[in-house]
Order: C-alpha cells, then structure tokens, then sequence
C-alpha cells in the first residue's frame, strides 16, 4: 500500500494492512496540518503531486528500507489536495519483528519523502499563501 | 519530434498551463528543453528555484538526451510530508 489519494487517509486501515504473524512491532507516523509556520497562521495545507511519480518513488524508498532494515511491511499512504488543520496529510505504518527496525524504516521513510518524492505543499495562510520549499519567503501573488 | 512536458505546483501556475506539447529538435537534452521553455512562458523563470528533472517518472541530469515523446517534468523542490 504505497500511494496518494485525495480522500481522508484512515489509519486503521494502514495499520491493517502492515499486520503480520511475523512481527513484534508496528509503528506508526502521522504528518498533520499544523495552524501555523514561522509566524503565520495557517489556514489549509494544499498538496499536488505528480501521482504516477510519487508512487514509484514511494515504492523505490520502501525498497530501500527493506534493504537496511529486517521489516515485515511497510505502507504510505500521502492526502493530495485541500487538508483541514489537524488532519493527517500522510501517514506511514512499518511492521517488523523487532522495534528497533520498525521505529528506523519509519524514520526513514518520512525524511525520503520530504526529500525525493515529487508532492508539493502549498500553505495557505492569512494573508496569502506560497508553496513550501521554494523559497523566497515571499508571498505568492495569484495572478 | 515531439515532448510532452508536464508542470506541478510553482510552475503550473506560473505557466497557466498543466501541460506542454513541444517540438524539440534531435539530440536536445533536457536542460535545452528547459532552456526553450522560458523562452515560451517567461514566468517560469522563478528567481533562485533549484529544479529537479524527470523523464518518463525517473529522476536524470539536465544532460539527458530526450526521446521522442518523452514525458518531462521540472521538479521544484518537493515538500511533502
């Protein structure tokens, strides 16, 4: 289970599908919308992806994990579109028959996501909005 | 030949447009797409963006010779999470 969806992400079912006989472990990471970022106040979080990209590159770093790390399973699930304050944006659930690995390949996961993964996060806040990462600090004019 | 280019974030709206057809010549590499681009949608010359490229959904360096119908996407600095 690797990919974007632009409906509600539910952790149950993250949590589900990583089950296994074989683990001791399952953790969990939930990114959510936080109300505000260097001292704006945040209205919604607005992420875009290149879908077919995102999900390849969802499963490379999964891949990547199951190489440095003996875990059972891992599966990402990314929100596209508008995401309301507190909601999760992503969430990433790993099982492996010990912690230790379960906690590294989640860890893992998230810092490649924010690296490699091509989803955009445009914040929108009061009094304008800029998309994350690109980096003037200067609010975007929509025209 | 011919490219298709697709544009995400930033660059969509920079350019006004999610998608580019564009004529390129025989052995132009990514980074003379790029090049030809800006010419078209000078507003996609941001100040100081550090892109990334892809082709066909890997990740390549601007040397990259392109293909006929190629699909080429300018990666601006991702932010996901």
């Amino acid at each position: 289970m690797l990919r974007v969806t632009d409906k509600p992400i539910d952790l149950q079912e993250l949590v589900d599908w990583v089950t296994d006989p074989e683990a001791g472990a399952i953790t969990t990471f939930i990114g959510t919308t936080r109300n505000n970022n260097q001292g704006r106040k945040v209205i919604a979080l607005d992420y875009e992806a290149y879908p077919e990209m995102a999900e390849k590159e969802l499963a490379r770093l999964s891949d990547e994990a199951k190489k440095k790390w003996q875990i059972c399973r891992m599966a990402i699930v990314h929100r596209i579109g508008p995401v309301q304050i507190t909601e999760p944006s992503v969430i990433i659930a790993v099982s492996a028959a010990h912690r230790e690995a379960a906690f590294a390949a989640c860890r893992f996961a998230i810092e490649e996501i924010k690296k490699t993964v091509p989803i955009w996060k445009k914040e929108v806040y009061e009094g304008g909005e800029i998309w994350i990462g690109t980096q003037s600090g200067q609010p975007l004019n929509r025209s | 030949m011919k490219v298709k280019v697709k544009l995400f974030a930033i660059l969509r709206e920079r350019a006004g447009t999610a998608e580019i057809t564009k004529e390129i010549q025989e052995g132009s590499t990514v980074a003379d797409l790029w090049a030809a681009l800006q010419q078209d949608y000078p507003k996609l010359a941001v100040p100081g963006i550090r892109l990334l490229y892809a082709v066909n959904q890997d990740y390549v360096s601007p040397d990259r010779v392109l293909r006929n119908s190629d699909e080429v996407v300018f990666v601006p600095p991702v932010s996901g999470g």
